[in-house]
């Protein structure tokens, strides 16, 4: 059972967020995860491939999906798991829809939504599943990708 | 740096990606929260990761997510796009503690390992599907996950 509290949450959507993609950031970004493709820090190489240009990794939209996530509904979601004491939050998952590359120098907006909350009976005992949506698009208003991030709520 | 490009010929239900590992440590963990813009003290304070239930200071599982994505983008190659992509953290990870300023301890390699499942085409799209996954120092997958990649042809 899903406290009400909590599914009062469920299909809320954020403001969007806005977030330019910076070089220097996907930079440190891929530097953190220790991958050294070319593509995303080499300006001679990218110009050369079909990218014609420096582009961020899969998964890397101007910042991580957490700032995106951190948003009022979901903090509010957040909050409300913690108050009816499901207060261990941890990732649960996450998948992608990729349409398009995203290029530094593009500026993305990110809507932030409420998918879902779900129980699930774990090994500690009930669990509460929440799913987010969040839909990328670009300067030019195409969609980038869509991502669909889980977080789940135990009691500790 | 940039390697030969593989082509959806090449490929075939059960090849293996090579091999990608990694090692998780203070350092990284802190580099990728600074890259990533999570900084939730689970991943830099045992004592939190304690009160969490988690034992300590754990891997992000979005850092774990990265990995894998550099599996796959990496062989894949600058012709190819990765469509689609999930991942879920089915078990913790613990950093390695550092030795000096820039090495970790001794401790645990993770492997990052992926594998074709499926070869198809869709529309002019040559397309394969992957199982993935990062696989702890005792050999038990932590983050399994599947991805859907669109291969260069050699036909087209």
């Amino acid at each position: 059972m899903v406290p009400d509290e909590l599914k009062q949450h469920i299909g809320k959507i954020d403001p969007p967020h806005v977030r330019e993609i910076e070089k220097g950031a996907i930079r440190r970004y891929a530097e953190a995860v220790g991958d050294d493709n070319p593509l995303y820090y080499d300006e001679e190489y990218a110009a050369k491939t079909r990218y014609g240009g420096i582009i961020a990794p899969p998964g890397f939209f101007g910042w991580s999906i957490k700032p995106a996530t951190a948003s009022e509904g979901i903090i509010g979601l957040m909050t409300a798991m913690i108050e009816a004491g499901y207060a261990g939050i941890l990732d649960g998952g996450m998948a992608y829809e990729l349409f398009l590359p995203v290029r530094a120098g593009d500026t993305l907006v990110a809507s932030p939504k409420v998918k879902g909350v779900t129980a699930k009976e774990g090994k500690s005992g009930t669990m509460m599943v929440c799913q987010f949506e969040v839909a990328y698009l670009n300067q030019n208003g195409d969609l980038v990708a869509k991502a669909f991030q889980t977080l789940i709520g135990r009691k500790l | 740096m940039a390697k030969e490009q593989v082509y959806w010929e090449d490929v075939e239900v059960g090849t293996e990606l090579p091999t990608l590992p990694k090692i998780a440590h203070s350092l990284m963990l802190v580099k990728w929260a600074g890259a990533s813009g999570d900084f939730n003290p689970h991943h830099y304070e045992d004592a939190f990761g304690k009160s969490q239930g988690t034992g300590g200071t754990i891997v992000h599982g979005l850092l774990k997510h990265a990995w894998l994505i550099q599996l796959v983008t990496g062989w894949m190659g600058d012709e190819g796009f990765m469509k689609k992509f999930s991942c879920q953290y089915r078990g913790l990870d613990y950093p390695r503690l550092m030795k000096t300023m820039n090495e970790p301890q001794d401790g645990e390699t993770w492997l990052c390992k992926g594998k074709i499942t499926n070869k198809y085409t869709e529309g002019d799209e040559h397309l394969v599907d992957l199982e993935i996954g990062v696989e702890n120092g005792s050999g038990q997958v932590t983050t399994p996950g599947t991805a859907t990649v669109v291969l260069p042809s050699r036909g087209s």
